[in-house]
């Protein structure tokens, strides 16, 4: 279970709290409009936002003091989620050891990655030899063979199109389904949402509300949500 | 007031206490954010620190050493005040036409494209890498007693030119800085956006309306940042002022520090005259740092144009194109004399030659991989510490800027003097004093490079948790590598190519290439000494090509 206890964020002028609980295995749709903070809200259970206040506790642990790559968490960024000069075996592999110095089992770890998420065969290729679609499905055999508790998406497939974004949307599905991770994803689309996740926190005004069912929350969201996706009258 | 620690401490320093932890703040104070940069980087600090220290070290305690071993300050001379005018004089003067004359040939290149101007606008960057001794001698083939113009003259009736003095400091001052000032300011042109062209053209300026509302403007905020960057360099000229000028009446600091320790060995004088260099250098320095700097790396140079304010063919190309073959051949003819000249005579070398060749090459090897390691040190460092601290550091790094070899060379003298023979040590301390002064060049290739990859990839490395070696090995030094080459390059050239510290310390043997062919200048055999500048030449563009392609073939980009 992710608690966020009393979490504040002070970053100049912009603030944010959140107090709030995410049941293991939900999945959570990030909703607000922008500039209110989802991806702060994110990089602070991530670890790179500094807290002006509060704990992020997993499973009970205090996760405030950890650094961000020791926390039991992946994340998967607007941008920048592969290096450029590494191909895409290697990238998939700093999942597994940073220091890239793989056993032979640990080799076929990452080529079944790879292969789960359609890119058998691709491994010797570099970032820039890659679609921007394969891209995210590198980013995600890292997350795969990662297998941490909790995986946070920022908008990591807001460049691809509809197409691409549903097959990416269905691999991330699947991906939960076999590791049973509790997802946080942020989103600028009911649909994308609706395609994922049952729950939804509304980050609006300096707060971060819920979870809450998404389908109700969509279907008549408050006024700030509604203002924010069109739908209000 | 109230909680500073007095013995009675009352209700209101616990309300003041309880108020301090704010209304969400609970009973515990909220942890200190971790900061992920703290162990990013193990060993930074540490590398850093000591290169820091070295560096300082270097410039200011070399600089207390010869201080220390003054006997009594004597007062400066009418000679030293004369060498004070004199390089002030000179480095006005140097900068002041090479700014000048720069305005011509870098609009003349910023409105033409012709066949070569790419190849022109790299030669534009050679002189930096070109050893002086090798320049002093083309210009010597070219304007000196005996040069191409001296012998016309003649043929006239004509005395010939007298190239020794101001004169000739000056010139080639201006040799060296011209393409120097061309290249900021073609920078500071090829900025002016495009569209003010169009709209020049299609309000249909004149060329004075052009001048004045899109050309003007920024010749005045990069024409002084230019003349400060080239007033600096030739402030702290040695090899120029020892081989063309000299005498009472051309005399600069340097080259009077060099001749109070090496001919008088009057270390009192020599301190003072340290102290009034490094005085003059960092004041211009300073102010050099205030005047928003043009950086001289000069990427896209040779970008295609688009000026839609200029009607094609015209007196204005005729104009261009003479401005720009008179540039091209100011800079192009002595190497090509002095190439036609030495390069017969290569093969023909005495041995001393070739030992102090190879001598040369091993000296610039370890200056490139000192400057290269203390760079790295310094950069990452800088990159982890913050405020204070970093601008500290990044001040420390361009501290060579300001500190003189001649100095530095002069103050480790004395130190290791009483412990070792100084000539021993010449090698290694012209490696040393090498890297310093190549350092804040490297620098400034290296820093943005590593700020621009932790902007960009260092958040992904702190989620992977990469830190230390393998952070350093497979995130940072393969985005370093290009700007590693060109620093490199640089480094190796312009310790290859360098007379200054080794003049103090060099006896009869163990010469440097640059020593050796001083020395043949002075002995007057000018064949060995044109076939000596040639491969000095050839080595120095050599060492600069492998590294810097070294580092562009296996970038990543």
């Amino acid at each position: 279970m992710l608690r966020l206890d009393g979490l504040r964020v002070r970053l100049g002028d912009f603030a944010l709290a959140a107090d709030l609980e995410i049941a293991p295995g939900a999945r959570v749709a990030v909703l607000g409009p922008s500039g209110a903070g989802k991806s702060t809200l994110l990089g602070a259970i991530a670890g790179f936002v500094p807290l002006a206040g509060g704990r992020v506790l997993l499973d009970g642990r205090d996760l405030s003091a950890t650094l961000p790559g020791a926390r039991p968490l992946s994340m998967l960024f607007q941008d920048h989620n592969l290096f450029p000069h590494l191909s895409a075996e290697d990238n998939v592999a700093l999942g597994l050891k940073p220091s890239l110095r793989l056993s032979a089992a640990e080799r076929a770890e990452v080529a079944e990655a790879l292969a789960r998420v359609g890119l058998e065969g691709y491994g010797t290729r570099r970032p820039a030899d890659l679609s921007g679609g394969q891209q995210s499905r590198v980013a995600l055999a890292r997350a795969l063979l990662r297998r941490r508790p909790l995986l946070l998406l920022d908008e990591p497939f807001a460049a691809l199109g509809p197409a691409l974004k549903a097959d990416m949307l269905a691999l991330v599905r699947a991906i939960l389904d076999d590791t049973g991770a509790t997802l946080m994803m942020v989103t600028h689309d009911p649909a994308d949402a609706r395609a994922i996740a049952a729950q939804a926190l509304v980050v609006a005004g300096g707060r971060a509300r819920g979870p809450m069912a998404l389908g109700p929350l969509l279907d008549a969201p408050p006024a700030d949500l509604a203002e924010y996706l069109g739908t209000g009258g | 007031m109230g909680d500073g620690g007095s013995p009675a401490r009352g209700a209101s320093d616990l309300r003041s206490a309880a108020a301090r932890l704010g209304p969400a703040g609970g009973l515990r104070p909220p942890d200190p954010p971790p900061d992920p940069r703290a162990r990013r980087w193990p060993v930074a600090p540490v590398a850093g620190g000591a290169v820091a220290a070295l560096l300082v070290v270097l410039s200011l305690g070399s600089l207390a050493a010869v201080a220390w071993r003054a006997e009594g300050w004597a007062a400066l001379g009418p000679a030293d005040w004369a060498a004070v005018r004199f390089t002030l004089l000179q480095a006005v003067l140097s900068a002041t036409l090479s700014v000048l004359l720069a305005v011509p040939v870098a609009r003349a290149l910023a409105r033409r494209t012709f066949p070569g101007r790419g190849v022109l606008i790299t030669l534009l960057g050679a002189p930096f890498i070109l050893p002086t001794l090798v320049a002093v001698l083309g210009l010597l083939a070219v304007f000196g007693r005996n040069g191409i113009v001296s012998q016309g003259l003649g043929l006239l009736g004509l005395p010939p030119l007298q190239i020794y003095g101001l004169t000739g400091v000056v010139l080639a001052h201006v040799f060296f800085n011209l393409p120097l000032a061309t290249r900021l300011l073609l920078q500071g042109w090829l900025a002016i956006p495009s569209e003010r062209f169009r709209l020049a053209g299609a309000l249909g300026f004149s060329r004075g309306a052009v001048f004045r509302h899109l050309e003007w403007p920024m010749l005045r905020e990069m024409a002084p940042g230019a003349f400060l960057v080239i007033f600096l360099l030739c402030l702290t000229s040695f090899s120029v002022a020892l081989t063309l000028g000299g005498g009472p009446r051309a005399t600069t600091v340097e080259l009077a520090i060099y001749q109070a320790f090496r001919f008088d060995f009057d270390l009192s004088k020599a301190a003072l005259l340290a102290l009034v260099q490094f005085a003059l250098c960092a004041v211009a320095a300073a102010l050099a740092l205030g005047v928003a700097l043009p950086s001289g790396t000069g990427a896209g140079l040779d970008r295609p144009l688009a000026r839609h304010d200029l009607r094609p063919g015209g007196a204005l190309a005729g104009w261009d194109a003479v401005v720009i073959a008179l540039a091209a051949l100011f800079l192009l003819v002595p190497l090509a004399v002095l190439i036609g000249r030495g390069a017969p005579m290569v093969a023909g070398l005495p041995a001393a030659v070739w030992v102090a060749a190879a001598r040369s090459v091993a000296v610039a090897l370890v200056s490139v991989a000192l400057c290269i390691g203390f760079a790295l040190a310094l950069a990452l460092a800088i990159q982890r510490a913050r405020g204070l601290a970093a601008r500290g550091l990044e001040t420390v790094g361009m501290i060579a800027l300001a500190a003189s070899p001649l100095v530095i060379g002069t103050g480790l003298f004395i130190l290791v003097f009483p412990w070792v023979d100084p000539a021993r040590l010449a090698l290694p301390v012209t490696a040393l004093v090498n890297a310093a002064m190549a350092l804040p060049f490297a620098l400034r290739a290296i820093l943005p490079a590593l700020r621009q990859a932790e902007a960009t990839q260092g958040r992904l490395a702190d989620h992977l948790g990469l830190t230390g070696s393998a952070r350093l090995r497979l995130v940072i030094l393969p985005r370093l590598r290009r700007p590693m080459g060109f620093a490199a390059g640089l480094t190796g050239a312009l310790s290859m190519g360098d007379l200054g510290v080794i003049v103090l310390f060099a006896e009869r043997e163990g010469a440097t290439l640059p020593l050796q062919l001083y020395r043949l200048m002075g002995a007057y055999r000018s064949d060995d000494a044109a076939g000596a500048a040639v491969l000095l030449l050839a080595l120095a563009l050599a060492i600069f090509w492998a590294f810097d392609r070294g580092g562009r073939a296996h970038a990543a980009t």
